[in-house]
């Protein structure tokens, strides 16, 4: 059973204000669908003009790595959901490592990502470089900026999200988590955001033209 | 009530509002209460109107002359980039949301504050910062891409302060989203006891429908400015047609945002004047749900007319033609909207209060800016018309005429609710009627300098169009006496001015049952509602009132 909740300004009632927390925070997901979806139709006006090029210049990302990634990510998804579903429960020595588990795989992911880049930028794929192997050919061209610009916008966005779930861990060391278990809720909702980007980038940047 | 005193916080004994609670100025820079934020909003963007302001004065000086004898060709592009910037993002689209709306919507549902009263903390803070980023930006070097950052002029040729620029933009975008969410969440979660939808102010409609579209919009034109920031950067050739990008794709992401924007601005303004006119003609508003319906069909529709910026843009012209429909739709509900006031007025025994001519100047305004829009949605027109002065003329009429009269005028309802004093009657008056007096006549001359032919953003022109420029630029100056005369008798009356009471226009809404100014937690209790909105009930009870009635509710 779920620990009575801490009730805060303006709201009366737990449940109302749970509501209120959930609620803006899909309001919040649907401005970042929006954001993501203007890269999105970016991508497939781009991508409908020279496909040939895109499947080119994506020949060269880096399929393992990419991979690797996929599942890390998906994995810490499957771990958070199991810390807030434990604090809700009031079961925290299984929110506790589900917190745990979820900064280390989300930190694992970005440590996968810079080797990843440190091995694009050593081919020169990178478009503003002298040396880029695709000068000339706009669809490859377009592929890896699109590349750059959308993985460092999610890094930055997941990020954000391992200091929210690094909130959480520190939420539990005080004690207060069985009884805020909502901010658990919110976060593991926008933890699911970067993952589900991240599931939709994964064909876009690594399984095109294979 | 003593009405001797002197000074804002002059306190009565034993009793305290928002305005009392800790005057320190930690206690206002760390408030979470939407009262005070809204007074820090209002500080913020006063600011930042004056400094739009001050950019506009200089561009319509140098206009004063056909020679470029004031500033530099280069010079004027950075001046009306300024102007545009600062007003558009810094002024009109937090305009009335984060002061008003801050202010009002929680007092309106009923509600004790906006649902994520950080969030709305945060908000301001955004907002300054993306201030400080943007400000730096145009002052330091200046922008002179136009307040549209057109690419390719802004990612290939102008100088690096766009990036600043943009970045700020993109900062005050999250300022603007999170505004949206606390009201959405505001509107659904947290109204009180008896407040159906269909109870609510038309006002709390307003910002209901404008967060629906700050939310929806905003997110799109973040991507739009870190796209430009990206391509300067990071040299990723997105709009780059040398490496296959477009720069008309650009347009078409900044216009999916700006063409919503414009109802961002707005939709507030036609919920401050619902509001000001229900109260002052004594009646009912005249169809209130078409009011409703009308406002949300506005923002839903606001986002499919976009490609009416590209006519002359390279865009296909069949595309072409479906925006120009689109446009046209648009202007029905529009046109409910002053067909419904109109119908309020009817019959209404009309008080010609200072927040009723402000009011009464923007249905003139919005109406004549609304009807020029037409021609300007059909193509063969906008052809002509396209990039002269005649779309300058048009959006001011909307933009300034609309939204900037209704924000004086919601301005001068609320002061006696926001700061518990009254203002000067007649002083308010003088200055509601020069204002629409100084904007007839600077921008009306610019619909016929359009029409002749005179393109935007010169700042040269042929010595025949100089008499119509000469008249603009004389308005301004009258315009600008009618915006810096509320300073004035506002500042006189914070310090001087009669104790308002708790609902001295004896208007219906929830805001005016609690004191002036409210204490801190908005209502002592919570309220209930039993009545609709507007109940106006003294004038229908008169004689000759009965069929009123009838007429505001069909069977």
């Amino acid at each position: 059973m779920s620990a009575t909740p801490i009730l805060v300004e303006p709201f009366e009632e737990a449940e109302r204000q749970r509501e209120a927390m959930v609620f803006g925070l899909w309001l919040f997901l649907a401005t970042e669908i929006l954001f993501f979806g203007g890269f999105f139709f970016l991508y497939a006006v781009a991508r409908m003009q020279d496909p040939v090029g895109f499947a080119r210049g994506a020949a060269h990302a880096n399929l393992l790595l990419g991979t690797v990634n996929t599942i890390l990510l998906m994995t810490s998804s499957a771990t958070l959901t199991i810390a807030e579903r434990a604090a809700r429960d009031g079961w925290m020595r299984a929110a506790r490592w589900g917190i745990v588990f979820t900064l280390v795989l989300g930190t694992a992911f970005l440590v996968v990502k810079g080797f990843e880049y440190r091995e694009d930028l050593a081919e020169h794929l990178f478009p503003a470089a002298p040396d880029f192997p695709f000068t000339g050919e706009t669809g490859a061209t377009r592929f890896w900026s699109f590349y750059w610009f959308i993985t460092l916008v999610h890094a930055i966005h997941l990020t954000i999200g391992l200091g929210c779930v690094a909130r959480l861990l520190w939420l539990e060391r005080r004690g207060t988590l069985a009884r805020r278990w909502m901010v658990a809720e919110v976060t593991t909702l926008y933890w699911h955001l970067v993952d589900i980007v991240w599931l939709l980038l994964w064909p876009l940047l690594y399984l095109v033209g294979r | 009530m003593r009405s001797d005193d002197t000074g804002l916080l002059a306190r009565e004994p034993g009793e305290t509002s928002y305005l009392t609670e800790g005057t320190t100025l930690r206690s206002w820079l760390l408030s979470t209460d939407h009262k005070r934020i809204a007074i820090l909003y209002a500080i913020s963007i006063t600011g930042f109107f004056f400094i739009g302001g001050a950019a506009a004065t200089m561009i319509r000086l140098e206009l004063f002359t056909p020679q470029g004898d004031f500033t530099t060709a280069d010079e004027y592009n950075r001046l009306f980039t300024l102007h545009g910037v600062i007003m558009v993002w810094f002024f009109l689209v937090p305009s009335i949301p984060a002061t008003l709306g801050n202010f009002l919507l929680p007092l309106m549902v009923g509600a004790k504050d906006v649902a994520f009263p950080r969030l709305n903390l945060m908000s301001w803070y955004l907002y300054i910062i993306a201030g400080i980023f943007t400000l730096a930006a145009l002052l330091l070097g200046g922008v002179d891409t136009g307040w549209t950052f057109y690419t390719p002029l802004s990612t290939l040729y102008s100088n690096s302060y766009v990036l600043l620029a943009a970045f700020g933009i993109f900062v005050v975008g999250f300022s603007s989203i999170a505004t949206g969410i606390n009201f959405i969440a505001t509107v659904h979660l947290l109204r009180t006891k008896g407040m159906t939808w269909m109870r609510l102010p038309l006002f709390a409609w307003a910002m209901y429908a404008t967060s629906l579209v700050m939310v929806l919009a905003t997110p799109v034109l973040a991507m739009a400015m870190l796209l430009i920031c990206a391509e300067r950067l990071l040299g990723l050739p997105i709009f780059d047609p040398r490496a296959g990008g477009d720069p008309v794709l650009f347009q078409h992401i900044f216009w999916f945002y700006s063409h919503p924007a414009v109802y961002i601005m707005i939709l507030p303004a036609m919920g401050v004047v619902s509001e000001i006119i229900a109260c002052e003609a004594r009646r009912r508003v005249f169809g209130y749900q078409f009011m409703v319906y009308a406002m949300l069909v506005i923002a839903v529709i606001g986002f499919l007319v976009w490609g009416h910026h590209m006519f002359v843009a390279g865009q296909s012209p069949f595309a072409s033609m479906i925006f120009s429909f689109l446009s046209f739709v648009i202007a029905v509900p529009s046109a409910i909207k002053v067909f419904n006031w109109t119908g309020t007025l009817y019959r209404g025994s009309i008080r010609f209060s200072a927040p009723m001519l402000y009011a009464l100047g923007f249905v003139g305004l919005f109406t004549l800016g609304g009807l020029t829009g037409l021609f300007l949605a059909s193509i063969p027109v906008d052809v002509h018309l396209s990039d002269t002065y005649f779309v300058v003329a048009h959006f001011h009429y909307i933009m300034v005429g609309g939204a900037v009269s209704a924000f004086f005028g919601g301005l001068h309802f609320w002061w006696p609710k926001i700061t518990g004093r009254m203002y000067s009657e007649s002083f308010a008056r003088f200055a509601a009627i020069t204002l629409f007096f100084g904007f007839n006549f600077t921008f009306f001359p610019q619909f016929i300098l359009g029409y002749l032919g005179m393109p935007r953003r010169y700042h040269e022109y042929p010595p025949e169009f100089q008499v119509w420029n000469v008249m603009s630029s004389t308005g301004a100056v009258v315009l600008a006496i009618g915006y810096l005369m509320p300073l004035g008798y506002f500042a006189y009356s914070l310090l001087n001015g009669k104790r308002a009471s708790d609902n001295p226009w004896e208007a219906t809404g929830l805001e005016w049952t609690t004191s002036s100014p409210p204490p801190k937690h908005n209502f002592l209790e919570p309220p209930v509602v039993l009545t609709e909105p507007y109940a106006y009930h003294d004038w229908d009870e008169a004689p000759g009132g009965a069929d009123e009635t009838r007429q505001d509710e069909p069977a």
